[in-house]
Protein backbone atom coordinates (compact mmCIF):
# COMPACT_ATOMS: atom_id res chain seq x y z
CA UNK A 1 0.00 0.00 0.00
CA UNK A 2 1.57 3.27 -1.09
CA UNK A 3 1.38 6.12 1.32
CA UNK A 4 -0.44 9.34 0.50
CA UNK A 5 1.31 12.65 0.85
CA UNK A 6 -0.74 15.21 2.82
CA UNK A 7 -1.92 18.26 0.87
CA UNK A 8 -2.37 21.36 3.07
CA UNK A 9 -4.33 24.48 2.17
CA UNK A 10 -3.15 27.94 3.19
CA UNK A 11 -5.35 30.70 1.79
CA UNK A 12 -5.45 30.23 -1.99
CA UNK A 13 -2.42 27.97 -2.01
CA UNK A 14 -2.06 24.21 -1.71
CA UNK A 15 1.14 23.13 0.02
CA UNK A 16 2.72 19.71 -0.39
CA UNK A 17 5.88 18.84 1.48
CA UNK A 18 7.49 15.59 0.38
CA UNK A 19 9.18 14.11 3.44
CA UNK A 20 9.89 10.50 2.53
CA UNK A 21 11.30 8.47 -0.34
CA UNK A 22 8.12 7.91 -2.37
CA UNK A 23 7.50 4.84 -4.48
CA UNK A 24 6.22 5.37 -8.02
CA UNK A 25 2.60 4.65 -7.13
CA UNK A 26 2.69 7.26 -4.34
CA UNK A 27 4.08 9.76 -6.87
CA UNK A 28 1.18 9.05 -9.26
CA UNK A 29 -1.33 9.27 -6.37
CA UNK A 30 0.05 12.69 -5.46
CA UNK A 31 -0.43 13.87 -9.04
CA UNK A 32 -4.08 12.78 -9.02
CA UNK A 33 -4.76 14.04 -5.48
CA UNK A 34 -3.36 17.47 -6.31
CA UNK A 35 -5.42 17.83 -9.49
CA UNK A 36 -8.58 16.93 -7.55
CA UNK A 37 -7.71 19.29 -4.67
CA UNK A 38 -6.96 22.22 -7.00
CA UNK A 39 -10.47 21.98 -8.44
CA UNK A 40 -12.22 21.17 -5.17
CA UNK A 41 -10.53 23.97 -3.19
CA UNK A 42 -10.36 26.44 -6.11
CA UNK A 43 -6.72 27.00 -5.21
CA UNK A 44 -4.78 29.45 -7.37
CA UNK A 45 -1.34 28.21 -6.45
CA UNK A 46 0.47 24.96 -5.64
CA UNK A 47 3.75 24.85 -3.73
CA UNK A 48 5.71 21.59 -3.75
CA UNK A 49 8.42 21.55 -1.11
CA UNK A 50 11.25 19.12 -1.95
CA UNK A 51 13.70 20.33 0.71
CA UNK A 52 13.83 16.83 2.22
CA UNK A 53 14.07 15.03 -1.12
CA UNK A 54 17.50 13.50 -1.68
CA UNK A 55 17.06 12.40 -5.27
CA UNK A 56 14.76 13.39 -8.12
CA UNK A 57 14.89 10.84 -10.92
CA UNK A 58 13.13 11.09 -14.28
CA UNK A 59 9.89 9.68 -12.83
CA UNK A 60 9.62 12.27 -10.06
CA UNK A 61 10.91 14.98 -12.42
CA UNK A 62 8.17 14.14 -14.89
CA UNK A 63 5.61 14.24 -12.06
CA UNK A 64 6.74 17.78 -11.13
CA UNK A 65 6.42 18.92 -14.76
CA UNK A 66 3.05 17.18 -15.16
CA UNK A 67 1.65 18.72 -11.97
CA UNK A 68 2.74 22.14 -13.19
CA UNK A 69 0.97 21.58 -16.55
CA UNK A 70 -2.20 20.13 -15.02
CA UNK A 71 -2.43 22.96 -12.46
CA UNK A 72 -1.97 25.54 -15.20
CA UNK A 73 -4.92 24.06 -17.09
CA UNK A 74 -6.91 24.22 -13.85
CA UNK A 75 -6.01 27.88 -13.34
CA UNK A 76 -3.38 27.40 -10.64
CA UNK A 77 0.32 28.15 -10.71
CA UNK A 78 2.92 25.70 -9.38
CA UNK A 79 6.20 26.54 -7.68
CA UNK A 80 8.70 23.85 -6.68
CA UNK A 81 10.77 24.96 -3.68
CA UNK A 82 13.82 23.76 -1.77
CA UNK A 83 15.68 21.83 -4.46
CA UNK A 84 19.10 20.72 -3.21
CA UNK A 85 22.13 21.74 -5.30
CA UNK A 86 23.14 18.09 -5.85
CA UNK A 87 19.63 17.34 -7.10
CA UNK A 88 19.77 20.26 -9.57
CA UNK A 89 23.18 19.14 -10.89
CA UNK A 90 21.95 15.55 -11.28
CA UNK A 91 18.71 16.54 -13.02
CA UNK A 92 20.54 18.62 -15.62
CA UNK A 93 23.05 15.83 -16.27
CA UNK A 94 20.22 13.34 -16.51
CA UNK A 95 18.80 15.52 -19.28
CA UNK A 96 15.82 16.90 -17.42
CA UNK A 97 15.99 20.65 -17.02
CA UNK A 98 12.31 21.06 -16.03
CA UNK A 99 11.95 24.08 -18.30
CA UNK A 100 8.23 24.54 -17.66
CA UNK A 101 8.48 24.33 -13.89
CA UNK A 102 8.76 27.47 -11.80
CA UNK A 103 11.14 27.14 -8.85
CA UNK A 104 12.12 29.13 -5.77
CA UNK A 105 14.93 28.44 -3.34
CA UNK A 106 12.83 28.45 -0.19
CA UNK A 107 9.21 28.00 0.82
CA UNK A 108 9.07 31.67 1.83
CA UNK A 109 10.32 32.81 -1.58
CA UNK A 110 7.91 30.45 -3.31
CA UNK A 111 4.93 31.88 -1.45
CA UNK A 112 6.16 35.40 -2.17
CA UNK A 113 6.46 34.59 -5.87
CA UNK A 114 2.84 33.43 -5.92
CA UNK A 115 1.78 36.48 -3.96
CA UNK A 116 3.42 38.70 -6.54
CA UNK A 117 1.38 36.95 -9.21
CA UNK A 118 -1.68 38.20 -7.36
CA UNK A 119 -2.48 35.24 -5.14
CA UNK A 120 -3.42 35.30 -1.51
CA UNK A 121 -1.31 32.63 0.21
CA UNK A 122 -2.44 33.63 3.69
CA UNK A 123 -5.15 35.83 5.17
CA UNK A 124 -4.86 39.28 3.75
CA UNK A 125 -5.54 41.04 0.50
CA UNK A 126 -3.52 40.12 -2.58
CA UNK A 127 -3.07 43.78 -3.41
CA UNK A 128 -1.34 45.56 -0.50
CA UNK A 129 -2.66 48.95 -1.67
CA UNK A 130 -6.19 47.68 -1.12
CA UNK A 131 -5.75 47.35 2.65
CA UNK B 1 38.81 -5.56 -10.01
CA UNK B 2 37.85 -7.42 -6.91
CA UNK B 3 34.77 -7.14 -4.82
CA UNK B 4 35.80 -5.70 -1.50
CA UNK B 5 32.85 -6.91 0.43
CA UNK B 6 30.03 -9.31 -0.01
CA UNK B 7 28.04 -8.90 -3.18
CA UNK B 8 24.54 -8.60 -1.85
CA UNK B 9 21.66 -9.38 -4.13
CA UNK B 10 18.08 -8.29 -3.78
CA UNK B 11 15.00 -8.87 -5.90
CA UNK B 12 13.33 -6.05 -7.81
CA UNK B 13 9.75 -7.16 -8.14
CA UNK B 14 7.67 -4.22 -6.90
CA UNK B 15 7.65 -0.43 -6.52
CA UNK B 16 8.73 -0.97 -2.90
CA UNK B 17 11.80 -2.87 -4.10
CA UNK B 18 12.81 0.13 -6.23
CA UNK B 19 12.69 2.29 -3.08
CA UNK B 20 14.74 -0.33 -1.20
CA UNK B 21 17.23 -0.49 -4.09
CA UNK B 22 17.79 3.27 -3.73
CA UNK B 23 18.32 2.85 0.02
CA UNK B 24 20.87 0.04 -0.42
CA UNK B 25 22.84 2.05 -2.96
CA UNK B 26 22.68 5.12 -0.72
CA UNK B 27 24.14 3.13 2.20
CA UNK B 28 27.01 1.85 0.04
CA UNK B 29 27.68 5.30 -1.46
CA UNK B 30 27.98 6.73 2.04
CA UNK B 31 30.20 3.87 3.17
CA UNK B 32 32.43 4.52 0.14
CA UNK B 33 32.53 8.22 1.10
CA UNK B 34 31.41 9.46 -2.29
CA UNK B 35 30.84 13.21 -2.38
CA UNK B 36 27.27 14.34 -1.89
CA UNK B 37 26.89 15.15 -5.61
CA UNK B 38 28.34 11.78 -6.62
CA UNK B 39 26.09 9.99 -4.12
CA UNK B 40 23.08 11.78 -5.59
CA UNK B 41 24.12 10.91 -9.16
CA UNK B 42 24.70 7.24 -8.33
CA UNK B 43 21.44 6.82 -6.42
CA UNK B 44 19.54 8.55 -9.23
CA UNK B 45 21.12 6.28 -11.86
CA UNK B 46 20.32 3.22 -9.71
CA UNK B 47 16.72 4.40 -9.37
CA UNK B 48 16.36 4.71 -13.17
CA UNK B 49 17.88 1.29 -13.78
CA UNK B 50 15.91 -0.43 -11.01
CA UNK B 51 12.71 0.96 -12.53
CA UNK B 52 13.80 -0.30 -15.98
CA UNK B 53 14.37 -3.75 -14.49
CA UNK B 54 10.88 -3.72 -13.01
CA UNK B 55 8.93 -2.09 -15.84
CA UNK B 56 10.74 -3.31 -18.96
CA UNK B 57 12.45 -6.44 -17.66
CA UNK B 58 9.42 -7.73 -15.79
CA UNK B 59 11.41 -7.74 -12.55
CA UNK B 60 14.87 -9.04 -11.73
CA UNK B 61 17.76 -8.70 -9.32
CA UNK B 62 20.04 -5.94 -8.14
CA UNK B 63 23.46 -6.77 -6.69
CA UNK B 64 25.69 -4.12 -5.19
CA UNK B 65 29.16 -4.03 -3.69
CA UNK B 66 32.06 -1.81 -2.76
CA UNK B 67 34.91 -2.32 -5.22
CA UNK B 68 38.57 -1.34 -5.32
CA UNK B 69 40.70 -0.98 -8.46
CA UNK B 70 43.99 -0.62 -6.57
CA UNK B 71 43.93 3.16 -6.46
CA UNK B 72 40.33 4.06 -5.86
CA UNK B 73 37.30 2.73 -4.12
CA UNK B 74 33.93 2.72 -5.76
CA UNK B 75 30.42 1.34 -5.73
CA UNK B 76 29.38 -1.22 -8.31
CA UNK B 77 25.74 -2.01 -8.94
CA UNK B 78 24.41 -4.68 -11.28
CA UNK B 79 20.85 -5.05 -12.55
CA UNK B 80 19.74 -8.30 -14.17
CA UNK B 81 16.46 -9.32 -15.68
CA UNK B 82 15.28 -12.08 -17.96
CA UNK B 83 12.76 -9.95 -19.78
CA UNK B 84 12.32 -9.33 -23.50
CA UNK B 85 15.73 -7.67 -23.89
CA UNK B 86 16.59 -4.67 -26.02
CA UNK B 87 16.47 -5.28 -29.78
CA UNK B 88 18.28 -2.10 -30.83
CA UNK B 89 20.84 -1.06 -28.22
CA UNK B 90 22.08 2.02 -30.06
CA UNK B 91 18.53 3.32 -30.30
CA UNK B 92 17.80 2.49 -26.65
CA UNK B 93 20.81 4.53 -25.55
CA UNK B 94 19.65 7.60 -27.48
CA UNK B 95 18.25 10.50 -25.49
CA UNK B 96 14.51 10.71 -25.83
CA UNK B 97 13.99 7.25 -27.26
CA UNK B 98 11.26 5.62 -25.27
CA UNK B 99 9.43 2.35 -25.36
CA UNK B 100 6.36 4.35 -24.52
CA UNK B 101 6.07 4.63 -20.76
CA UNK B 102 8.68 7.22 -19.84
CA UNK B 103 10.71 10.15 -20.99
CA UNK B 104 13.38 8.03 -22.64
CA UNK B 105 16.06 9.28 -20.27
CA UNK B 106 16.49 6.15 -18.16
CA UNK B 107 19.37 4.45 -19.96
CA UNK B 108 21.02 7.40 -21.69
CA UNK B 109 20.63 9.63 -18.63
CA UNK B 110 21.91 7.13 -16.09
CA UNK B 111 24.94 6.43 -18.31
CA UNK B 112 25.90 10.10 -17.98
CA UNK B 113 25.59 9.99 -14.18
CA UNK B 114 28.14 7.23 -13.54
CA UNK B 115 31.82 6.59 -14.34
CA UNK B 116 31.42 3.17 -15.90
CA UNK B 117 28.39 1.78 -17.67
CA UNK B 118 28.16 -1.61 -19.34
CA UNK B 119 25.02 -3.11 -20.83
CA UNK B 120 24.39 -6.50 -22.37
CA UNK B 121 21.11 -7.55 -23.79
CA UNK B 122 19.86 -10.36 -25.92
CA UNK B 123 16.36 -10.25 -27.36
CA UNK B 124 14.24 -12.81 -25.58
CA UNK B 125 16.91 -13.53 -22.95
CA UNK B 126 17.08 -10.43 -20.79
CA UNK B 127 19.29 -7.48 -19.98
CA UNK B 128 22.21 -6.91 -17.61
CA UNK B 129 23.47 -3.46 -16.71
CA UNK B 130 26.55 -2.80 -14.57
CA UNK B 131 27.44 0.68 -13.30
CA UNK B 132 30.34 1.93 -11.20
CA UNK B 133 30.90 5.26 -9.51
CA UNK B 134 34.46 5.84 -8.24
CA UNK B 135 35.32 7.97 -5.23
CA UNK B 136 37.42 10.97 -6.25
Amino acid sequence: MSERVPVLKIGDVLLVSIQTDLDDQAVLNLQDDLAARVVESEARGVVIDITAVEIVDSFVGRMLATIASISRLLDAETVVVGMRPAVAITLVELGLSLGGVRTALTLEKGLLALQRSGLRPADGPADPTAS
Amino acid sequence: MRADEQLSGAPIASNDDVVRARQRVRALAQECRLSLVDQTKLITAASELARNTLVHGGGGMMSSALVDNGTRRGVRVMFEDSGPGIPDMELALTDGWTSGTGLGLGLSGSRRLVDEFAIESEPGRGTTVVIIKWAR
